[in-house]
């Protein structure tokens, strides 16, 4: 038999999505995300070193209805990392491994993102208008 | 029980030799984003960001420069070490493996040099 022809063990598609495995991959999407995001906040960052021009360029492509949907998108995976990761220091120091408390952290944590991140536009928007 | 030997576990090194140091790095960094992380995000919060003016003195002013440039190499040395993990796992042809492992690498790098030198120009003055 071929090598690559040989039966497989039943693949991860066999089993069942549940809130762990769920923020698991949701960890590593948000991680590659935020690294893309990275290179805006260089840009970013270039663009004030290279003078008005280069930033009001800058500036009003992120507040433009696109650029305002990623930054929406990069504060929920800047708080969903944020909070899983404390959750996986947490795990890496020896607490919280029976399941209750996996998915109650879990849960907790997805709560933590959303509310940080509607809290955190609520308030940027206010101050906007004020 | 465990199946180091009594000198791999006082060296504290497993198979690989050096998975260990992979893993610390990429806890410490994670431990030091968490503040820098959070100042910088509530920070962009009380940004005037229409006035240019306004934004660079904010970041030349020392505190702020010097926490901007903890923030990048913090911030691009994690990425690098969760992009490389990533990577590894799900790029499974060799040598492309290999090229964006090298790739990936050098964008950190860049971003890393980018991110410090436009902190260190908007402090010495540049732009304004």
């Amino acid at each position: 038999m071929a090598r690559g022809d040989r039966p497989l063990s039943p693949h991860v598609s066999v089993y069942r999505w549940q809130i762990t495995n769920t923020l698991s991959i949701l960890h590593r999407l948000t991680g590659v995300l935020l690294s893309l995001g990275a290179v805006v906040l260089v840009g970013w960052m270039i663009s004030v070193a290279s003078g008005y021009e280069a930033y009001a360029r800058v500036n009003s492509t992120l507040q433009s209805p696109i650029g305002g949907l990623m930054l929406f998108g990069w504060t929920f995976c800047f708080f969903y990392h944020l909070g899983n990761g404390v959750r996986h220091l947490v795990w890496d120091a020896g607490h919280g491994f029976e399941m209750r408390q996996v998915r109650a952290s879990g849960w907790a944590v997805v709560a933590f993102a959303l509310l940080l991140t509607v809290g955190f536009w609520v308030s940027a928007l206010a101050s906007v208008e004020g | 029980m465990s199946l180091q030997s009594p000198l791999n576990k006082v060296l504290g090194l497993g198979s690989a030799k050096e998975g260990s140091a992979h893993w610390w790095a990429q806890r410490l960094t994670a431990v030091g984003l968490v503040p820098l992380g959070l100042w910088f995000g509530f920070s962009l919060l009380g940004l005037p960001h229409g006035n240019y003016d306004l934004v660079a003195a904010w970041m030349a002013e020392p505190a702020h420069a010097i926490l901007l440039i903890l923030l990048v190499f913090t911030l691009v040395y994690h990425s690098s070490l969760g992009m490389q993990v990533v990577i590894e796992d799900y790029i499974h042809v060799p040598g492309a493996k290999v090229l964006v492992l090298v790739a990936v690498q050098f964008l950190h790098v860049i971003l890393a040099v980018g991110g410090v030198y436009a902190v260190v120009l908007v402090s010495v003055g540049a732009g304004r």
